[in-house]
């Protein structure tokens, strides 16, 4: 049973997430172990794998661009943990353009940067990061309803859109936690995950 | 379904309640005397071991035998705690990875110290529900890791108590409100209690109670302040007095003391002053609120950054948060609560005890449980990121921080010599790349598998965090479909053995005779009011008057008398009568010294920065 089909779902990337919410909690309700307490073990047991794999459905589904991550993973039949399988990698015109930020970076690390050098960075960074933004955006949005009203014939390219997408997203979200490194500014420059 | 109680137990004090059934609602249990708080304090005399308000009495008069904020203690090795040692008057010991106190003449580990203070809390609520209690529900930090859930659990079964449910504190909190006022949206809840910070963000929507980032420090609360009022004061003594007291445990025991109970005053009141006398001279220091807040300005400050890490894991700003509610005695702090204000925008509030909302969570976390409430569910998260060890000491993570459990994930694993038997594996927790700044839990040796060609085997493992955010691993060899036998040598923990041979140790505490431990009690209890007593005629016997002194002389001697018999209740009395004897002398030396430290409250020595 894949995570659509736990919440009764077609595979889609447009959907209806107050709805998502509202089965997520109906399901839990039935089969949190909490409210198996006086079961047998075996029962106690099944509570606790179902309950499980109800939670890693919905943390899998409630995101839009972890629900992208999944179904790419799925329509490629790969078996894989949260994460993996999306190498971060720029599209072509993107890595030329990325070579100058690059460079800086490898002399930042060794230490030999200078303010006006680090203000470059701060403002490369925060390009960069709105770029993410428009990324992310780009993702949830039309290439999200491109798969879904694509015909069973434009399913693949539509697929390797996404996939294409998602790496360079990962790439840029790379680029962006170095910079933040060297510029010892933290987690909190970060494109927060967009959750709700 | 037999009846679960719900049990805080805490770095300062733990608390026992259980919900009522025909009022449906959850109440905390006193003692005989009336006291919800026991204090979480154990001291081993050679006569018996004494827990609550009568071991921490105790701990002035003999600090080496007397074990305090045993929690922090708790799942954690030595090098997590070397350098905090040098303000605890007992000594530490490690073996094998695992702590162990030394408590006057025996060497007890933090499980066993915490089992006594179950045990109390246990026999407490069975002398007033009037039936045995076997299953709790136990209160841990949500920042707590893995070692240390299993700790809280081995003591649990040390205390004889089956801990059906670990919980969150700051979630128990959100259920005890929740209880009472049925409303959603987003809460975030701010538990700062004796050693433990934790921040919790919730989304509360019909009756679920789910969990959406966590984030904490499980070694910062109230002791920290305490401690640094203490040395301020050891300072201002070294200064003022000539006298190092760092060295004399009991001294040291007696500032900390004075130091919490000024910080406490300060809550409410704007200056205090401290009188602690020693023998020679008596040590008094007034303190502004103002002082006490540079202070202890970045310990509170210490707590902004998770806050701000849960909101971003959450996807939520401040704004998002529609309550901000306050759980844990250190929150009582006036400037706690404006820098919770501050980071939230909104006025904090605590309108249920915050030193007893846990525990009353608890109570209806065990209410659920027992089926008695079904219109609630809480969805908690495992607080720190799960992984193995993998190639060059890289964590690969296996699930992630703030998942919501129960969650499992399995990895693959295989051979890389031929005809290898043995399969080695290092489990961590924590956010760090390299496996050596994580925490580690334990070490998985899969063995017995079928001898067969190198990278040929399959082996499945399930790593899975239940609902007390504990993990569970099971394995199997997918070819021939046999479930690989693992052996689990936990890094911090104690062994199954351990806890089998402490709890049949345990029995032969239980039954010793109750009676006996009352006579300890109250002979520890006359024991102190006769050193109080002793040192007051030597520093203000003039204060006294001739008639009081004739009478305090004659006190002293009936009780010093009572106490070498085993009449419990004449020693009780005698104790009480000599308290009122005195009562007046210990307030004209109270007066005396207020009056000293006004009187001279404009030299800079007493002066606050402000």
């Amino acid at each position: 049973m894949d995570y659509f089909e736990i919440f009764g779902l077609p595979r889609r990337l447009t959907l209806d997430e107050g709805a998502l919410q509202r089965r997520f909690y109906e399901l839990s309700r039935q089969h949190h172990p909490d409210f198996h307490q006086g079961a047998s073990p075996e029962e106690q047991a099944r509570a606790l794998t179902t309950s499980a794999l109800i939670n890693a459905a919905y943390r899998a589904l409630r995101d839009p661009i972890r629900r992208i991550e999944y179904l790419v993973r799925l329509e490629e039949g790969r078996d894989a943990k949260e994460g993996d399988g999306i190498n971060p990698k720029a599209a072509p015109g993107l890595l030329a353009e990325m070579f100058e930020i690059q460079e800086a970076l490898q002399e930042a690390k060794g230490g030999c940067l200078d303010e006006a050098s680090l203000a470059t960075l701060r403002v490369q960074r925060d390009g960069l990061t709105a770029r993410c933004r428009v990324e992310d955006a780009r993702l949830r949005e039309a290439l999200a309803q491109a798969w879904d009203t694509a015909a069973p014939a434009e399913r693949p390219a539509a697929l390797a859109v996404l996939r294409e997408a998602l790496a360079t997203r990962a790439y840029l979200r790379t680029v962006i936690d170095d910079l933040n490194q060297v510029l010892g500014e933290g987690q909190e420059q970060h494109v927060a995950h967009h959750r709700h | 379904m037999s009846r679960i109680i719900g049990i805080d137990l805490g770095t300062t004090n733990s608390l026992v309640a259980y919900v009522d059934e025909g009022t449906g609602l959850p109440c905390v249990i006193a003692d005989a005397n009336g006291e919800v708080l026991l204090p979480s304090v154990v001291s081993f005399t050679p006569g018996g071991i004494l827990v609550g308000r009568a071991a921490r009495r105790a701990l002035v008069r003999a600090p080496g035998s007397t074990i305090y904020s045993v929690k922090r203690f708790m799942g954690r090795g030595f090098d997590d705690v070397r350098d905090e040692l040098r303000y605890f008057p007992f000594t530490v010991r490690a073996t094998d990875g695992l702590l162990r106190l030394v408590a006057g003449d025996r060497e007890v580990t933090p499980p066993e110290v915490s089992a006594v203070i179950l045990r109390s809390l246990r026999e407490r609520a069975e002398a007033h529900l009037g039936e045995s209690i076997e299953k709790a529900v136990v209160t841990v930090p949500a920042y707590f890791n893995d070692s240390q859930r299993q700790a809280t659990r081995d003591a649990g079964r040390i205390a004889g108590l089956d801990v059906v449910r670990i919980v969150n504190e700051p979630t128990a909190a959100s259920l005890a409100y929740g209880l009472q006022r049925r409303r959603d949206g987003l809460i975030a809840v701010y538990d700062l209690g004796g050693g433990t910070f934790d921040i919790s963000l919730l989304r509360v929507k019909d009756g679920v109670f789910e969990v959406l980032a966590t984030n904490g420090d499980t070694h910062l609360g109230g002791d920290d302040l305490d401690r640094t009022i203490q040395v301020m004061f050891l300072d201002d003594i070294q200064s003022r007095h000539g006298v190092d007291l760092g060295g004399d445990a009991e001294a040291v025991q007696e500032l900390r003391l004075a130091a919490e109970a000024a910080k406490i005053r300060l809550s409410t009141e704007e200056r205090t002053v401290v009188t602690v006398p020693f023998d020679g001279f008596v040590y008094q220091r007034e303190i502004s609120r103002r002082e006490l807040e540079t202070l202890i300005e970045p310990f509170v400050a210490r707590t902004l950054q998770p806050c701000r890490a849960a909101l971003i894991d959450a996807g939520l700003g401040p704004a998002d948060i529609d309550e901000v509610v306050l759980v844990g005695g250190s929150t009582r702090a006036p400037l706690v609560r404006r820098r919770v204000q501050e980071l939230f925008g909104r006025t904090p509030h605590s309108q249920i005890n915050p030193d007893e909302v846990v525990a009353l969570g608890a109570a209806v976390q065990a209410h659920i449980l027992s089926g008695g409430i079904d219109h609630m569910l809480l969805l908690d998260v495992t607080p720190l990121s799960l992984g193995i060890e993998t190639l060059g000491g890289i964590v690969s993570v296996l699930i992630h921080r703030n998942t919501t459990i129960p969650t499992s994930a399995k990895e693959f694993f295989t051979t890389s010599v031929d005809g290898q038997r043995v399969v080695d594996l290092h489990v961590v927790q924590g956010e760090r790349e390299l496996a050596k700044d994580c925490r580690s839990l334990a070490r998985f040796e899969l063995s017995d598998i079928d001898p067969m060609p190198a990278g040929m085997p399959k082996i499945e493992m399930t790593f899975l965090i239940d609902a007390n955010g504990i993990l569970q691993v099971t394995a199997r060899e997918l070819r021939t479909g046999k479930a690989a036998s693992i052996d689990v040598r936990p890094t911090y923990g104690l062994a199954e053995a351990d806890v089998a041979r402490m709890v049949e140790e345990s029995f032969t505490y239980a039954e010793a005779d109750v009676e006996a431990r009352l006579l300890i009690e109250t002979r520890t209890e006359a024991e102190t009011v006769i050193t109080h007593v002793e040192r007051a005629l030597r520093q203000a016997g003039d204060l006294a008057t001739a008639d009081e002194r004739v009478h305090i002389a004659r006190g002293l001697g009936e009780l010093r008398q009572a106490r070498e018999g085993t009449d419990r209740d004449l020693i009780r009395d005698k104790t009480t009568e000599l308290n009122r004897i005195t009562a007046r002398l210990a307030e004209a030396m109270m007066d005396a010294a207020l009056r000293g430290a006004l009187g001279r409250s404009g030299a800079p020595a007493l002066e606050g920065p402000g």
